[in-house]
């Protein structure tokens, strides 16, 4: 999980509060990773400012504290950009990730089904080198190169039945 | 160099349009995947690559001859001759024995009896078919009958091998030897294969994968292939 990453994605579509974006961080991916503290979470934002991904866009006086009103940056924009387009290496347990690039992709239009595409094609490459290496043996290397192969077929099948149901999840997530 | 080429194809059955434009092509000796959900059109693709069907519009080449106009004969010549094909079903006489289903098409190319079935024994070693040849195909486990078909399929030396979701009806280590014996004899004979498959783990024996997604064929990059032959 690419938690910097992933508030640049949350705030590319609005400026938001420091509580705001934690709240909407917990609802979309607390419960496929972890909930987000708020150390963690104003830790991650004072670095992203630090790196000159965000900006503080306003501070507005309450009863408490002043609370920072963030927005993102032209190269945070790049930042997520870059990040969403390009595949993870195909290794088990990806889908928290993947699941995290198609919401924020949907989130911010752009072509969730391309990168779903490109994440795909990756996979089958690793899967012929995989196959490759299960017919060269000796059976030990056989038996993991088949371990790799049965967990890149499961997130295979994850990337199909999420193609095929981009615009009910779109639908769903629209804020 | 290409062996085989579709081009802009389109075929309806009533209604429903199942290929839109679908355009691709294979190399000699190459082993291509044709991967994609179900009712995307894939089996429809393989059906018109091999003059099963004649697409309604759009051109099929092969061996730079065109397919799609020939008369029904013609292309049934060229079927037998220049083309094998493996399904998942139902494709063996169940009445005949192995070496007789594998014979077959050798037979029907009046081939003399004593040399087809000398070809035909020649394949039972090959596809670990060993001492079964005298057995009615009948009654063959699922993994065994494949591997007849697959004989059957290949002992005529076809140029390209048609395979439709040819593991689809096996389990996971009898799909894999017979995954393994057909890749292996594909490459020994320098067959050009079409592989149809929902199976990622079929696909991985081939050289590269194309998806054909509502009727049109998209490569790598998700964009709809463009080819000229």
């Amino acid at each position: 999980m690419n938690v910097p990453t992933t508030l640049l994605g949350l705030l590319e579509s609005e400026p938001s509060h420091g509580y705001e974006l934690k709240r909407e961080y917990d609802e979309l991916f607390g419960a496929h990773g972890r909930a987000l503290s708020f150390g963690q979470l104003y830790g991650t934002l004072a670095r992203l400012e630090r790196d000159g991904q965000i900006s503080v866009y306003g501070a507005e006086p309450g009863d408490g504290p002043e609370r920072k009103r963030y927005a993102i940056t032209a190269s945070g924009v790049t930042q997520v950009e870059t990040w969403l387009a390009e595949p993870e290496k195909p290794e088990p347990m990806l889908q928290a990730t993947l699941f995290v690039k198609v919401v924020l992709a949907l989130l911010s239009d752009r072509p969730a089904a391309d990168y779903l595409d490109v994440q795909r094609d990756a996979h089958l490459d690793r899967m012929r080198e995989l196959t490759v290496m299960r017919k060269a043996g000796p059976l030990s290397r056989s038996l993991l190169a088949d371990y790799g192969l049965f967990h890149l077929e499961a997130d295979l099948r994850w990337i199909d039945i999420t193609t095929a149901r981009l615009d009910q999840l779109r639908n769903e997530i629209a804020r | 160099m290409n062996i085989l080429t579709a081009d802009e194809l389109t075929k309806s059955f009533g209604s429903t349009a199942a290929l839109q434009g679908a355009t691709m092509s294979l190399e000699r000796g190459e082993i291509l995947a044709v991967m994609g959900p179900s009712g995307s059109g894939k089996s429809t693709l393989l059906h018109c690559l091999a003059g099963i069907f004649t697409p309604d519009s759009g051109e099929v080449w092969f061996a730079g001859r065109r397919l799609d106009t020939l008369s029904d004969t013609e292309r049934t010549v060229v079927r037998r001759k220049a083309f094998g094909f493996v399904f998942q079903f139902g494709q063996l006489v169940p009445e005949l024995t192995v070496a007789d289903n594998i014979a077959l098409p050798l037979l029907l190319d009046r081939i003399s009896r004593k040399a087809a079935y000398a070809a035909a024994a020649s394949w039972l070693p090959r596809l670990e078919l060993d001492g079964l040849g005298a057995r009615r195909t009948g009654e063959l486990s699922g993994g065994q009958a494949q591997r007849v078909a697959l004989a059957r399929a290949l002992v005529a030396q076809p140029k390209v091998l048609f395979a439709d979701e040819p593991t689809g009806s096996l389990d996971t280590l009898t799909g894999e030897l017979v995954m393994d014996l057909l890749v292996g004899s594909a490459r020994e004979e320098g067959t050009t294969v079409v592989l149809v498959t929902h199976d990622a783990r079929v696909a991985a024996y081939a050289d590269r994968e194309v998806t054909v997604r509502d009727g049109q064929v998209v490569d790598r990059s998700g964009v709809k292939v463009e080819v000229s032959r």
